[in-house]
């Protein structure tokens, strides 16, 4: 089993679909919600996906493909 | 000895020992690092600062290290009050904090002198980065100094400055053929997997704390007190955040009086997340596809823009944006009133602090510091289209004063009318 830590960010038409439950009932993946701010037009959430590491890509390929950014945690790392 | 007492959490306030990690377990919030202000308060005064390194290291109380730095020299860089620059804007206190000359010519050395030293004290036998550039000369330059491999991850389309900028210490310099994001994901991955101490990833808060000296300096160089308005090229938001983090940590300390400074984000208007949530009243920060010729900011995603949008809320600025066009315009005008050449981010401050003069955020008589935390030489690219041809004569008095439009039609010889002008 393997674990990733993500950050997704949600376009405003994305807001109201279950993204994340779909993901977790379409794929072998358990997902665990850290934190998350979410108004009505965007949101991110930070989260946790685990399971097997071909499930996890096919999971995150799938967000991605349905218009999220998917960011790992530590996304941050380019500077000047 | 050092005064760092752990890490904690910056969303959930979890504690951490004093480790190479960056992420809260619990609810992966960033962490920073915590001090006995108590024990810094007893140990530090004005006077011990003033006697101490001409460097960064006069701070060290304040600084998450111990007693064995890697020094090449970091900080204490000139603060000149810029009369020439003043006028032009329309401003009658206006001070310019000079970073361009630090020792690997960005202010980036300030923040890897803290991370190498870290490194060093976790026993990693690497430090590595990730970069836009700047980052890069400096993480190669201590990792020299240090005795440390370097591995320098950049994206292959950099300037040359920057390339040759940091090759020169003879890093592992690696040009990733992708965008930024691209460097940056791959080298997240890599971070895992090496035992390297990546600067601005694993060793992150300890590295970040190192830009809190850019407002240690400005307040000493002041006769310690803090500016009335702070204006800040903001990338990744840390730089900004750590300058108001300074400020406070002074007050806190007692070396100087209440902090009303009021923070101004800079961003160039090609990559500008931090400015545009501002301007939208969001706390949102959106991600953007950078592109802009300010290469060094090129950051569409980043990691402290939602602390930045919090330090301008409780400090009482606001945010400001550049086009390339004006970035430029920015670095001329600095060069030719003040005789410092800036990197595009200098042209970002100061086309980003006219902004603010001209919409009245910054006034007249206020006391205002700019920051310009990168060397003009590292990006001559951007310039080299719209500055002054050197005009190409004859070796011969004739042939100059050809050029020059000083030629009379006399025919004689000129160095006996030294008087003639047209
Ligand atoms: C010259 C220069 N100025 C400012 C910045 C902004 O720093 P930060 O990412 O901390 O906002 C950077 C790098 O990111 C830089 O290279
Ligand atoms: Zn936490």
């Amino acid at each position: 089993m393997a674990k990733r830590r993500v950050m997704f960010t949600f376009p405003p038409e994305l807001i109201t679909e279950p993204v994340i439950y779909n993901l977790g009932l379409q794929f072998k993946v358990v997902t665990n919600i850290r934190r998350a701010d979410v108004t009505e037009d965007r949101g991110w959430v930070v989260l946790e996906v685990e399971g097997r590491e071909d499930d996890i890509e096919r999971a995150i390929a799938w967000v991605t493909s349905k218009g999220v950014r998917v960011d790992p945690i530590g996304k941050d790392i380019i500077e000047g | 000895m050092s005064f760092a007492t752990g890490l904690r959490c910056r969303e959930c306030g979890r504690e951490y020992p004093i480790e190479p990690i960056y992420v809260c377990e619990f609810c992966f919030g960033s962490l920073e690092v915590s001090y006995d202000y108590a024990g810094i308060k007893r140990a530090l005064s004005r006077e011990k600062i003033a006697s101490g390194p001409r460097s960064i290291w006069r701070y060290k109380e304040l600084l998450p290290v111990g007693d064995d730095v890697v020094d090449i020299n970091a900080g204490l860089t000139p603060l000149i009050k810029a009369d020439n620059l003043g006028r032009a804007l329309g401003l009658s206190q206006l001070y310019i904090k000079n970073d361009c000359v630090n020792p690997s010519y960005s202010f980036k050395d300030r923040v890897v002198a803290v991370a190498a030293t870290k490194a060093r004290e976790f026993n990693f036998k690497a430090v590595a980065c990730a970069s836009t550039g700047n980052l890069a000369c400096s993480v190669a330059a201590h990792g020299a100094r240090a005795g440390m491999k370097a591995y320098v991850f950049i994206p292959a389309d950099l300037e040359m400055g920057k390339v040759l900028g940091a090759a020169i210490y003879g890093p592992t310099l690696v040009a990733v053929e992708g965008n930024y994001d691209e460097v940056n994901r791959l080298c997240s991955e890599l971070a895992e997997k090496y035992p390297w101490a990546f600067v601005n990833i694993n060793i992150r808060p300890f590295y970040a704390e190192g830009s809190k000296t850019l407002a240690y300096e400005v307040a000493e160089q002041l006769g310690w007190r803090a500016p009335d308005n702070a204006v800040v090229p903001v990338a990744s938001g840390s730089l900004f955040n750590k300058i108001w983090k300074g400020l406070n940590e002074f007050h806190h300390l007692g070396l100087i009086g209440p902090v009303k400074t009021k923070m101004f984000v800079s961003q160039a208007a090609g990559c500008s997340p931090v400015t545009t949530a501002y301007q939208s009243g969001t706390t949102q920060i959106r991600p953007v596809k950078p592109r802009t010729i300010a290469k060094s900011l090129a950051i569409g995603n980043p990691a402290d823009g939602y602390y930045a949008l919090k330090t301008i809320r409780e400090s009482g600025g606001s945010a400001t944006m550049a086009s390339d066009p004006e970035i430029v315009e920015g670095m001329k005008l600095l060069a030719e009133t003040e005789g410092i050449f800036a990197e595009t981010a200098g042209g970002v401050t100061i086309a980003g602090l006219k902004h603010l003069v001209q919409a009245g955020a910054i006034k007249r008589d206020e006391l205002t510091v700019a920051y310009i935390t990168g060397n003009g030489l590292k990006t001559l690219e951007a310039v080299q289209d719209s500055v002054v041809k050197p005009v190409l004569i004859k070796p011969n008095v004739n042939s100059f004063e050809e050029a020059m439009g000083l030629k009379v039609a006399a025919t004689g010889d000129t160095r006996r009318n030294p008087g003639v002008k047209d």
